[in-house]
């Protein structure tokens, strides 16, 4: 009854191509936002921030690149971790050379690192497809990190552990240990807001469609006049300059000092990649619900089972590992496609409730 | 151009008795000595044909005669060992399938190779890709010159659906279409590139009477309003004598046999490689 589109008429192409063209599409995420922007803000705290909104901020922001790759272009990536410690490393590089260059511009260059380093990695995509690429990026993954430990001028000479430097954006303090809660999320707020709606843009215009091309036949692809090379390196570079991205802001927002082998090992490309596909492979909403299934299932896990039911921490840890994985099992054999697609049944069952027709 | 104006037959023309306004040019495709071979497996053996300007142009042959690595071979797909393709006034020794697709050479496959995880409408606009020149900022934001040339290319590309009668399908992703709907928007796919050659392998493949007479008058139709040559590769006798013009034979990737409908069938060679030769 409320999910009804009825009346709601394109009268041309324009109105037809707008993002949300369901009112009520508009109503929702306007709520969302409204709740994002001017409620959050004035109710977190270090726990909320720490523990619950910026892991999902960033790991919704890595979701997100990942899935440019893998849901949209169909090339399977394994070096996540390995890209997120580039982002992480020329941030570090950038922030300790350059000290007065503003942290939205360090974060924006360290994007572009990765881009450069995704598309080095990216090449071999041409010619091997499939499991074999996914063994070929996990070369980068292992290469980045171990390069990243064994060469001393990426942490300047120091502990091979970096820490990021107190820095302020339009006088607040965002990174360092007396960041302000409020302050870090909407800094990473404000990066999600803006590419979020950049991927949209891109996968619903003639660049999204390139890569899907690709990804459902390629040799379609190339006889329609699309050039596989360069429309498989802007995939990895946009994937990769959005995991840089989050990697940056792993390190200087959320965690504040990272260890390569620590914050972005192979166990990171993987909680990645399950993510997306618990999420909804090509899906941008999807990357966002991959990432709050698995940011925020044990979170949430937890406060039921240690606070609520009185367990044992211990024991309930060994529950919540046993419960998050027949979840996903759960999920994936309820719905292959992903959360982002359950949605949309939901959608469009919701269309004709209450009448079964 | 005074052919091109002669009044149109009105309605609906019949494969016979209606007035052909088409207009026949010159060779605008032509491939000379063609000889494509995987490892020692000859695919093709000198092959030589050419195809005029505006008109409908069969491939015909048994199984495995070589037709649809023909095909291959003219939008560039394989590279023939030698020969030539001698296409817009240029000759090559082989196609590049980028230089094909920009130069107005469309195709549509034998099995169906569409983009299944997008809807109608996107496998459409995919076939406006290389109309479409925005830069990647312009992309990012969906907005000025980007969103301008998606709403121009949006336009043809309702245009393409209105043609092939495909408007309750737009959004549905093309995946979950029966058959006969997706050969059909593979040919609108093709359509969508405004191509001057269109290559059609075995669009009727697998349909039934009522589907193949629709496909039948879209191809027709394509052919007389607007003007498109067509490279038709079909097993169906009775399409392929009503609609092409002049009609290629291969087999066992030579050709043996090349002229109207008419000269076809009366060719002793034709008959025999069809319907086999006694060897007593």
């Amino acid at each position: 009854m409320l999910y009804r589109e009825t009346g709601q008429f394109k009268r041309n192409y324009a109105a037809d191509q707008q993002l949300f063209p369901i009112f009520q599409d508009k109503i929702l995420l306007a709520a969302i936002l409204v709740v994002a922007l001017a409620i959050i803000p004035f109710a977190i705290n270090d726990y909320w921030s720490k523990a619950i909104l910026l892991p999902f901020m960033v790991y919704a922001l890595v979701a997100l690149g990942l899935n440019i790759l893998v849901g949209y272009c169909g090339q399977i990536s394994l070096g996540t971790g390995g890209f997120m410690a580039v982002g992480a490393y020329s941030s570090y590089k950038l922030c300790t050379a350059f000290p007065e260059l503003n942290l939205i511009f360090v974060i924006l260059f360290s994007g572009g690192c990765t881009a450069a380093v995704g598309v080095l990695f990216g090449l071999p995509s041409l010619r091997i497809k499939g499991f074999y690429l996914a063994v070929a990026t996990l070369a980068a993954q292992f290469f980045l990190i171990w390069m990243f430990n064994k060469v001393p001028w990426f942490y300047n000479y120091e502990m091979s552990q970096i820490t990021a430097p107190p820095r302020e954006v339009f006088g607040f303090l965002v990174s360092g240990p007396q960041a302000e809660p409020a302050a870090q999320y909407l800094f990473v707020l404000g990066f999600i807001i803006v590419f979020t709606w950049v991927a949209l843009n891109l996968v619903r215009g003639r660049i999204g469609r390139s890569w899907m091309s690709i990804r459902d036949m390629d040799i379609a692809a190339e006889l329609l006049g699309i050039r596989p090379l360069q429309t498989k390196l802007l995939a990895f570079a946009v994937s990769s300059f959005y995991i840089g991205m989050g990697g940056a802001i792993i390190f200087h927002i959320w965690l504040g000092t990272v260890e390569a082998t620590e914050a972005f090992d192979i166990l990171q490309s993987f909680f990645v990649l399950f993510a997306i596909i618990i999420g909804g492979l090509g899906s941008v909403l999807g990357s966002f619900l991959g990432a709050a299934f698995m940011a925020l299932m044990p979170v949430g896990l937890k406060v039921v089972l240690v606070d609520w039911i009185g367990m044992v921490p211990v024991t309930a840890k060994h529950i919540e590992f046993m419960l998050v994985g027949s979840l996903i099992i759960f999920f994936l054999i309820k719905e292959p496609h992903g959360l982002a697609r359950m949605w949309q049944i939901t959608k469009e069952k919701l269309r004709l409730w209450p009448f079964p027709y | 151009m005074a052919e091109a104006q002669v009044v149109e037959s009105g309605g609906t023309s019949g494969t016979s008795g209606a007035v052909d306004t088409r207009t026949i040019g010159a060779p605008v495709l032509a491939v000379e000595n063609i000889v494509v071979k995987f490892g020692g497996v000859t695919a093709i053996n000198d092959v030589s044909f050419d195809v005029r300007k505006g008109e409908i142009r069969a491939i015909i042959g048994p199984n495995g005669a070589g037709k649809s690595s023909m095909l291959n071979v003219l939008n560039g797909f394989y590279k023939p060992r030698s020969g030539q393709i001698k296409f817009a006034g240029k000759t090559f020794p082989s196609m590049d399938p980028y230089y094909a697709a920009s130069n107005g050479i469309a195709r549509t496959f034998q099995n169906i190779a569409l983009f299944r995880g997008m809807s109608t409408l996107d496998n459409l606009m995919t076939g406006r890709l290389l109309k479409m020149k925005s830069n990647f900022f312009w992309q990012c934001l969906y907005f000025g010159p980007a969103q301008k040339e998606e709403l121009e290319n949006r336009a043809h590309v309702e245009r393409v659906i209105d043609f092939l009668e495909i408007q309750p399908i737009r959004r549905t992703p093309v995946g979950r279409l029966p058959y006969g709907l997706q050969k059909r928007v593979e040919l609108g796919r093709a359509l969508a590139m405004d191509p001057d050659i269109l290559l059609l392998d075995e669009p009727m493949a697998g349909m039934n009477v009522e589907e193949k007479e629709d496909m039948s008058r879209f191809i027709m139709d394509v052919n007389e309003e607007f003007g498109t040559t067509v490279i038709l590769i079909e097993h169906d006798m009775g399409v392929v004598m009503d609609l092409s013009d002049r009609v290629v034979v291969l087999d066992y990737g030579s050709k043996i046999a090349d002229g109207t409908p008419d000269e076809v069938r009366a060719n002793q060679n034709v008959i025999d490689a069809y319907l086999g030769v006694s060897h007593d």
